[in-house]
């Protein structure tokens, strides 16, 4: 059952995958006025499906790597919502919602979610670990992609082109915005996620679990995190310094999160 | 007569050579002055706005030394620019003066500035005494001809001016205007306007530094802004979100290292440079720093140009009026045309009539006054019967317009007039300026 709410929500993703595309092609506007429902239903199926797979399984499960990443999307799409309601702007989601329907393709292709039987993932801390650092990851997707516009957006106005390549960007200053809250959104987030992961894994392993790509690479994606932030609460860092920053945090969170097939201490799979 | 546009505007140049021609407000009495004085130079006057510089005459002969004039003023050779300058002449000068008066040749098509610069450029050359009897005509016809199109087309009401895509660009940056400062350079005309567009918008704060402090003073009072001395201008710049930018600075005012000043002491928080200046206040180069955005007039109008498309059916419709006005303006002139030999016929025969009387004066000895009236009556009915045809006749072919000067010279050989084309009889000039002006007030309501 959880796995066909998810494949409606995956439809109606599929709609503000289509909206992105659109956008890109120009002719945005032909599905300006369904998108917001469309995925708030999508969001809705998607919670539904998130929490039944919850009951089903009788415990908070991270079983499967699927879960996790249906996990990921969800919190992606209501820290998404969230900024929609402050800005009332559906644009980020050119970046947002591809990455939201890919995720959830993903883990709705799944047809047997494997399920992980390691007794650490039934601890309830664990739970608060993964939520809070996916929310940080969707702050921190949602600032890339505001920071992606944002260069877009200062190229068409630089360029002086009367038509602009996209006319449906907001204003500079409301991108910059959005890609800023986003990222002091995230950071706490991420922060309270890294803390928690941390000290569970020195209760199960010691202090050596320093030494795992996982923990180093996710320890270098906090950092440029916390740069990010930094250069912005120093100098302002905007626009190609914030992107070129922005991008770096997004490649290593991308390989934080590939790294889990080569952790020692953060294996979902049994091996 | 000969009319004779010489010019440089926003499609045959580029601003850097639109700038070279560029004549600023101080120097254009003596401009016009050194172009009246030119020989063949008959009336004259200049346009010259950041878009355009019109040179306007009537001459002796076609060619007149304007080439002369640019060597003069300018201190250099037309003939690398020969291809940004366009020329016309007679009907077609006419036309352009009239579309140009009527804002359809502006970039923003029905624009209201170029309207008023023309009148200002005017009362310049009226107050040197470059402007008289034909070209006082044209131009009086020109601002009638605008005030028809203005009423009678929409091209005005949907005119997009430059000062109100500022204000669409600066959304663009900022979002909300609601708070934004904004920062005039100088105290000019397009400033005050691309401001009030602003403070219409929501900005909040006005500054204003000008290098006659005491103008800066008078217009900052007009916004309830601060005026600043214009020798802190790099220090109190960086304060305004938007700066408006236009002196008459010979060189760039704000350079590459000025704008990483300012980014660095408001934090990388972006700048927009409005540069309305011709030549240029804000060096193209700090465009090419991040967070700052500088649109210069080519720019801003290039933007605005995309969004006159659905303005061509008017335009056309602008253009048939401008058309019909130029038709009726040669129509016009060439009654003027024949005004001067009708004069000169006139005065001839008066010279005869009382040549004559004198002569017999003596022979009819003492008259009574009645008799003094009869022989008064006599001979001016005499002339004027005489009169009659000649005149008709030229009136008649000035209409026809075929065979006018024809017709002129036969009048003038017949009767032994003065010979040279009328409108070049010096003591002629001033009869056929009260026609003109008599005429203009007439076309003018």
């Amino acid at each position: 059952m959880p796995l066909i709410w998810l494949r409606v929500a995956v439809a109606c993703y599929g709609v503000g995958l289509l909206y992105s595309l659109l956008l890109l092609s120009k002719r945005g506007n032909l599905l300006a006025k369904v998108v917001e429902p469309a995925v708030g239903l999508g969001l809705i199926f998607h919670f539904v499906s998130l929490v039944e797979a919850t009951v089903l399984i009788g415990h908070l499960s991270l079983a499967s790597i699927h879960y996790s990443e249906s996990l990921l999307a969800f919190l992606a799409m209501v820290v998404f919502f969230v900024f929609f309601v402050g800005y009332r702007t559906t644009t980020p989601g050119i970046v947002i919602f591809p990455i939201v329907f890919i995720l959830t393709f993903i883990s709705a292709i799944g047809q047997n979610p494997v399920t992980i039987t390691s007794p650490l993932l039934r601890n309830g801390w664990i739970f608060v670990h993964v939520v809070l650092i996916f929310t940080g990851y969707a702050g921190l997707f949602l600032s890339f992609g505001a920071s992606l516009l944002y260069l877009v957006q200062e190229r068409t106005l630089k360029s002086k082109r009367p038509e602009p390549l996209l006319p449906w960007l907001p204003p500079l200053q409301t991108i910059d915005d959005i890609g800023y809250r986003a990222l002091l959104f995230g950071f706490p987030f991420m922060t309270f996620g890294i803390v928690t992961g941390a000290v569970l894994a020195i209760e199960k392993y010691g202090p050596m679990f320093f030494t795992d790509p996982k923990i180093l690479l996710s320890f270098i994606m906090w950092a440029v995190y916390m740069l990010l932030l930094y250069t912005r609460w120093n100098s302002g860092w905007r626009g190609r310094r914030a992107a070129f920053l922005a991008t770096f945090a997004f490649v290593i969170a991308i390989c934080a999160w590939a790294a889990n097939n080569f952790s020692r201490v953060h294996r979902f799979l049994p091996s | 007569m000969n009319f004779v546009v010489i010019g440089v505007n926003h499609r045959t140049a580029p601003v850097e050579v639109r700038e070279q021609f560029a004549i600023p407000e101080a120097r254009l009495p003596d401009a016009v002055r050194s172009l009246v004085s030119l020989p063949g130079v008959e009336e004259a006057m200049i346009v010259s706005t950041c878009n355009r510089v019109e040179i306007l005459a009537r001459t002796a002969d076609d060619c007149a030394g304007l080439d002369g004039f640019f060597r003069q003023f300018y201190g250099f050779d037309p003939a690398p620019y020969r291809q940004y300058l366009y020329e016309y002449h007679e009907s077609d000068a006419v036309r352009h003066i009239f579309r140009v008066a009527s804002s359809l040749d502006s970039m923003i098509v029905g624009e209201p500035q170029i309207l008023g610069q023309v009148k200002e450029a005017y009362a310049t050359a009226r107050a040197v005494g470059a402007v008289n009897s034909q070209l006082d005509a044209l131009l009086t016809r020109a601002f009638a001809v605008a005030k028809r199109v203005r009423n009678e087309t929409a091209v005005a009401t949907s005119a997009v001016s430059v000062a109100s895509v500022a204000v669409d660009l600066a959304k663009k940056i900022f979002g909300n205007l609601e708070g934004k400062s904004v920062h005039l350079v100088g105290a000019g005309k397009m400033c005050e306007l691309a401001a009030r567009h602003l403070m219409a918008h929501g900005a909040k704060q006005i500054y204003v530094a000008n290098r006659t402090y005491d103008r800066a003073v008078a217009l900052a009072k007009k916004f309830n802004g601060e005026a600043l001395p214009f020798d802190q201008l790099y220090e109190t710049v960086p304060r305004a979100d938007i700066v408006i930018s236009s002196t008459g600075a010979p060189h760039a005012i704000f350079r590459k290292e000025h704008g990483e000043r300012f980014l660095h002491s408001r934090k990388n928080r972006p700048m927009f440079f409005i540069d309305i200046a011709v030549p240029r206040d804000v060096d193209p180069e700090m465009n090419k720093l991040d967070g700052i955005f500088v649109y210069d007039i080519d720019d801003l109008q290039q933007v605005v140009s995309s969004h006159v498309a659905d303005r061509h059916v008017e335009a056309e419709h602008a253009e048939t009026i401008v058309q019909m006005e130029v038709e009726k303006f040669q129509a016009r002139l060439q009654t003027l045309d024949v005004v001067p030999t009708i004069v000169s016929l006139q005065e001839h025969l008066e010279t005869v009539r009382q040549a004559e009387i004198d002569r017999v004066r003596g022979r009819l000895g003492a008259l009574t006054p009645e008799q003094e009236l009869a022989v008064e009556a006599l001979s001016r009915g005499i002339i004027n019967k005489i009169m009659h045809t000649p005149i008709t006749t030229l009136k008649s072919a000035a209409r026809e317009s075929q065979e006018v000067t024809t017709v002129i010279d036969l009048v003038r050989r017949l009767f032994g007039l003065r010979d040279g084309k009328p409108s070049l009889v010096p003591d002629r000039d001033e009869e056929q300026s009260k026609v003109a002006v008599g005429g203009k007030r007439g076309a003018g309501n």
